[in-house]
């Protein structure tokens, strides 16, 4: 099928992007990498949309330190992820996830803030977000504003964000000493989307679980965490079974996700050495 | 003067070694020409309207306002095709019983699976044609859908085609010694169910047509992505009343098929049929998301098999009951009926024993067309037979190669005609058991996983004999009356500068055609590889034959080309004998020089021929034949088929908390006659083990209740993919078929008969243990773990 757009403008600046995405009239669509969105153009899923391309705003790129906060720019790449060394320093999280994250291909464009405004319930990055406590960063016509991963995900592929809006950063907590970060996830082919996937954020003793491929948008687990942080991981397991809410489909049953998320929860205490 | 093929030393010993492809370097250059590479002036684009129901009434269309869109150049309903195209009807006489009712390029009353084209739409491009497309409104009215095979023939399922009576489109039943009283009075019985996933080709290259009708000419040209040129030549012309002679079809570069692109399809024969209504050139190119709605399927079997066994493990019978839905018409020419057929031949194929009973039911179903797809019917009956073999083998305290050995059909029994009724010719499946175990080092690999199951790991080992059919003679499909030549013709013709093309019927899909061509002829003739061009896929061009299917390309068009080729040679020599004052029988040519067959010493340059053959025929003698061109066919006749045999083995480890399956290795020992390039075949034999084991853990086309597609993208529906694919370790026993000089059988699929079945047996050893098993393709973490009791609603 051949896609079927209104037009085509690269945006030099945010607030360029931002006045395009005014004038759209609601046909305005962010362009970053392309991987989810020229594959969802070629299905044939909308039509007439405006794309405002904004691969090329140097001011999106890239990966700081903010006080004790750290903030990667809505077009870090999967693969820019892997290697960063502050990624890989203050939220090793993200460097465990990406490489999970489709095939390397794939890898090379996408980005983070696409993955985030996607918010497909299956990705690694949305539960990422939720179990490292981040915040989300919007810049709209109306100015900027940080709004809690946890409130970002409202549904299935929907999110918080205004339609004039772009997603310009997540920021997260610098990790602790003696901070863990385990992701653990079941596919049936390297880089497929996840039948099942919980990322998992041990910080003092307390534990965050964000569950990908488990309901209509990444969930933060909390009966599966109050268990955890007892040490006691029978009772985090049926907890979870209560905290996910997964679907069925030609991959898997609601059944086989719960049990597998079950499995992974599991292996995950064992990674993190909390006793059985 | 015959060939010394077992002297690797021999002069220009190029059959058996691996010879670069010629073709590989214009291909990885970006410089291959895909029938969506070309364009031709006036060139217009098809796009199709598809049926979105299983099965519904079509009622009125409107096609107005897809005519009055910009772009749009005109829409055609199944009504005006109809007067420009006959229906066809895919059955063979010797399948006897068979029905299928006549099927239109465009659906007239009735839509009967998702996918079906309704109406055709043609536009400047191919996005005008989609956008019109869009416009088009059919008032559909949804009839109740046929989806489950087993209950298709129940009184209360809505009969799918009226005018047939019921949804039987075929039964047979091969049946021999007495299967009743073996199995009552047996030591031992031993029953399983099985299922194989409807699944589908996923060709890299889609389907693609481009057809011109020339009026001036009278004449069709149809650039297609096909495997059988001349097939579709002669059905092209029946169908839309021009003279055979009157339609050339081209295939140039294909971009895979296995056996996909061997059929007639609707939308390709609708495009055709509106080239000549429009008088210019109009191209179909299929998508990805058409292709799962539109290309065949294959393999929805289910089947109960028992197996009986006398006290010492011998088999003395099977008895299976195959069932198999085909969707809602029987694919033309070759019929939908041939891949139940196959189980009814193949079950048991590697064992003796002398009680055989096999029944298949093709029933009509509202899905899409199943038909012939790569190892058609072998992975279906390899894990019947081996499933039966292991879980017999279990229950009874053998090795699995144990009884193997027991059972295999011993290699000095041959010819024999087996409990099936197939003439064998003569397999190795003792010597490739042999060499399988100590290519696995079975025993170390057995240790190792015995003490890895003490460490909670759970690994198993899955063992699948198997014999594969090949290089088929007209009992295939000639003798049903259908124009699928058996036959294969090449030409070979040297130019003045000793150069040789070689023109085939067989055709290239991307498994090497045109280099193992190019080895034989160099041998035939003399001459280096690089010196041979080949030309294939043109009806215009090269001997009528049949293309490359069923693994016939290298045995039957191989044969051809040799004979062709050393036809020649002797031409040459003898044309060189008459310039030397020389006797031919004296004379050899190496590496495209006449020389002393005896001593070796250089003579004379082919070139030299070459010259004075073209140039200067008034220095030859008069009356001495003077064409260096010269075409052989080739047909088998004393087998209806050359049966090949191998045996693979798979070893995985399963994760009896999750159901993942990881695969650890596979190994395949295979016989296919005559190998001519090492490298091509365990390419062949890799890629075919890919493709099983797909099927095996993969690929699915699933289907609700109601006949919707659930899953028609790359997203979800899983190829299998280099990530998760074992080393394969391949080996080989050459035993060539003596119906031919070159003796070559054909390899391309014996991988994909053999995988299935050998990670179905090694998934339940592993899982064994734990009191569970597997058979139902594919098997997917979920079955696995149903299987093992792990989750139950
Ligand atoms: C074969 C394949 C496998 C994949 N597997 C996985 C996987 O396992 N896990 C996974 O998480 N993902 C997977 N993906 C998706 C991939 O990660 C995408 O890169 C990602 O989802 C989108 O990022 P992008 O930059 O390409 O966004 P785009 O495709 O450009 O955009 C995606 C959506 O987000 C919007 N958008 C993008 N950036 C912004 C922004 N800054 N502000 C506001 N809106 C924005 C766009 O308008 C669009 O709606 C896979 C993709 C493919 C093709």
């Amino acid at each position: 099928m051949k896609a079927s757009i209104g037009g085509y403008a690269q945006a030099e600046t945010v607030a360029h992007a931002i006045a395009l995405l005014g004038e759209a009239g609601g046909e305005g669509r962010i362009l970053a990498g392309g991987q989810s969105l020229v594959a969802a153009l070629n299905l044939g899923t909308s039509e007439g949309d405006m794309l405002i391309d904004i691969a090329g705003i140097a001011a999106l790129r890239g990966v700081k330190l903010d006080g004790d906060r750290l903030v990667i720019g809505a077009l870090t790449r999967h693969c820019d992820l892997v290697r960063d060394p502050l990624v890989g320093e203050h939220a090793p999280l993200f460097a465990k996830a990406a490489p999970l994250v489709a095939h390397d291909a794939i890898r090379n464009r996408g980005t983070i803030g696409g993955s985030l405004a996607y918010a497909d319930p299956a990705a690694e990055y949305p539960a990422c977000a939720i179990a490292l406590d981040a915040a989300i960063i919007l810049e709209g016509p109306d100015g900027t504003r940080e709004i809690p991963a946890r409130d970002f995900f409202t549904g299935l592929f929907e999110t918080a964000r205004a339609e004039g809006e772009i997603l310009t950063a997540i920021t997260v907590p610098k990790a602790q000493d003696g901070e863990r970060h385990v992701i653990r996830e079941g596919t049936r082919r390297a880089g497929d989307y996840a039948l099942a996937g919980l990322a998992v954020v041990m910080r003092d003793g307390r534990h965050r679980i964000g569950a990908f491929g488990l309901g209509d948008r990444p969930l933060l687990c909390q009966g599966a965490m109050a268990a955890l942080d007892q040490g006691d991981v029978d009772g985090a397991v049926t907890a979870l079974a209560q905290d996910v809410d997964p679907p069925s489909d030609a991959q898997a049953s609601a059944s086989y996700r719960r049990h597998l998320a079950g499995v992974l929860l599991r292996r995950i205490a064992a990674d993190l050495g909390v006793a059985p | 003067m015959t060939i010394r093929f077992d002297d690797p030393n021999r002069p220009n010993s190029y059959i058996g070694r691996t010879v670069p492809r010629p073709n590989a370097g214009r291909l990885v250059a970006g410089r291959g020409r895909y029938v969506d590479d070309i364009t031709l002036p006036r060139m217009v684009h098809v796009a199709f309207v598809r049926s979105p129901h299983a099965h519904a009434r079509i009622g009125a269309i409107e096609t107005g306002g897809a005519e009055a869109l910009k772009g749009v150049l005109r829409v055609f309903t199944g009504r005006d095709l109809a007067e420009v195209c006959t229906p066809w009807e895919g059955k063979l006489l010797h399948l006897e019983g068979m029905k299928t009712p006549p099927q239109h390029p465009l659906a007239l009353d009735r839509a009967c699976w998702v996918g079906e084209p309704v109406v055709a739409v043609v536009g400047r491009t191919r996005a005008d044609a989609e956008a019109g497309a869009a416009l088009v409104e059919i008032d559909f009215g949804p009839l109740p859908a046929v989806t489950d095979i087993r209950t298709a023939l129940d009184a209360d399922t809505p009969v799918l085609h009226e005018a047939l009576g019921d949804n039987l489109c075929f039964r047979k039943a091969n049946e021999k010694g007495e299967v009743d009283r073996i199995f009552a009075e047996a030591h031992k019985v031993v029953e399983a169910s099985f299922k194989t996933a409807r699944h589908t080709g996923v060709t890299l290259e889609p389907r693609v047509i481009l057809v011109d009708w020339n009026s001036g000419d009278g004449e069709m040209t149809a650039h297609v992505s096909n495997q059988a040129p001349h097939m579709l030549q002669v059905l092209l012309a029946g169908h839309l009343d021009i003279p055979e002679s009157r339609v050339r079809v081209v295939c140039g570069d294909v971009g895979g098929s296995f056996g996909l692109k061997v059929h007639v399809y609707p939308d390709e024969v609708a495009t055709a049929a509106i080239a000549k209504i429009m008088e210019r050139p109009v191209k179909f190119t299929s998508d990805r998301m058409e292709a799962f709605i539109s290309d065949i399927h294959a393999r929805d079997h289910e089947a109960t098999g028992r197996v009986a066994l006398d006290e010492t493990g011998k088999i003395l019978g099977f008895d299976v009951d195959d069932w198999t839905g085909i969707g809602p018409y029987s694919i033309y020419p070759r019929t939908s009926a041939v891949e139940g057929l196959q189980v009814t031949n193949l079950i048991g194929g590697p064992y003796a024993f002398d009680h055989y009973r096999c029944r298949t039911s093709v029933v009509f179903q509202n899905k899409g067309i199943c038909a012939q797809y790569r190892a058609v019917g072998h992975p279906v009956a390899v894990a019947i037979t081996e499933g039966l073999v292991d879980k017999a083998a279990a229950e009874m305290g053998f090795d699995p190669i144990e009884i193997r050995r027991r059972n295999l059909v011993a290699d000095d029994a041959y010819p024999l005609t087996t409990a099936a009724g197939l003439k064998l010719e003569g397999l190795s499946h003792h010597k490739s058991l042999d060499a399988l175990v100590e290519a696995m080092d079975y025993a170390a690999l057995r240790a190792e996983q015995k003490a890895l199951r003490e460490k909670g790991i759970h690994r198993g080992i899955g063992i699948a004999s198997f014999i594969e059919l090949t290089n088929p003679s007209p009992f295939m499909y000639g003798i049903g009356g259908a124009r699928i030549s058996a036959q294969d013709g090449c030409t070979v013709r040297m130019d003045p500068d000793g150069s040789v093309v070689a023109l085939t019927g067989i055709t290239e899909q991307g498994q090497g055609t045109e280099a193992i061509m190019a080895q034989i002829v160099a041998e035939a003739v003399g001459v280096s590889p690089q010196m041979v061009r080949i030309v294939t896929g043109d009806t215009r061009v090269t001997p009528f034959g049949g293309g490359t299917w069923a693994s016939r390309g290298a045995g039957i068009g191989g044969e051809a080309a040799l004979q062709a080729g050393r036809a020649v040679r002797g031409q040459a020599l003898e044309v060189a004998a008459s310039l030397l004052q020389a006797k031919a029988g004296d004379l050899d040519i190496r590496d495209g020089i006449i020389v002393d067959a005896d001593t070796g010493e250089e003579r004379l340059a082919l070139s030299e021929v070459g010259r004075i053959v073209y140039f200067r025929g008034d220095t030859l003698p008069k009356g001495l034949p003077r064409e260096l061109m010269q075409t052989r066919h080739f047909i088998t006749s004393n087998y209806p088929y050359a049966f090949t045999n191998g045996v693979q083995a798979s070893y995985v480890e399963v994760d009896t908390e999750t159901g993942f399956v990881t695969l650890l290795k596979h190994w395949c020992v295979e016989d296919c006659g005559r190998i001519i390039n090492p490298l091509l075949v365990d390419e062949q034999i890799r890629g075919g083990i890919v493709q099983g084991i797909g099927a095996a853990l993969f690929e699915e086309t699933c289907y609700d209740e109601e006949g919707q597609l659930l899953n028609g993208t790359m997203a979800d529906y899983l190829v299998p993919m280099s990530g998760e694919m074992p080393d394969m370790i391949i080996r080989h026993v050459e035993t060539p078929t003596e119906e031919s000089e070159l003796g070559a059988k054909g390899a391309g699929e014996a991988g994909t008969a053999g995988a299935p079945a050998a990670v179905m047996n090694a998934i339940n050893d592993a899982i064994r243990p734990l009191g569970g098993a597997v058979t139902h393709m594919p098997f997917t973490p979920e079955r696995i773990l149903r299987a093992l009791g792990t989750i139950t609603d």
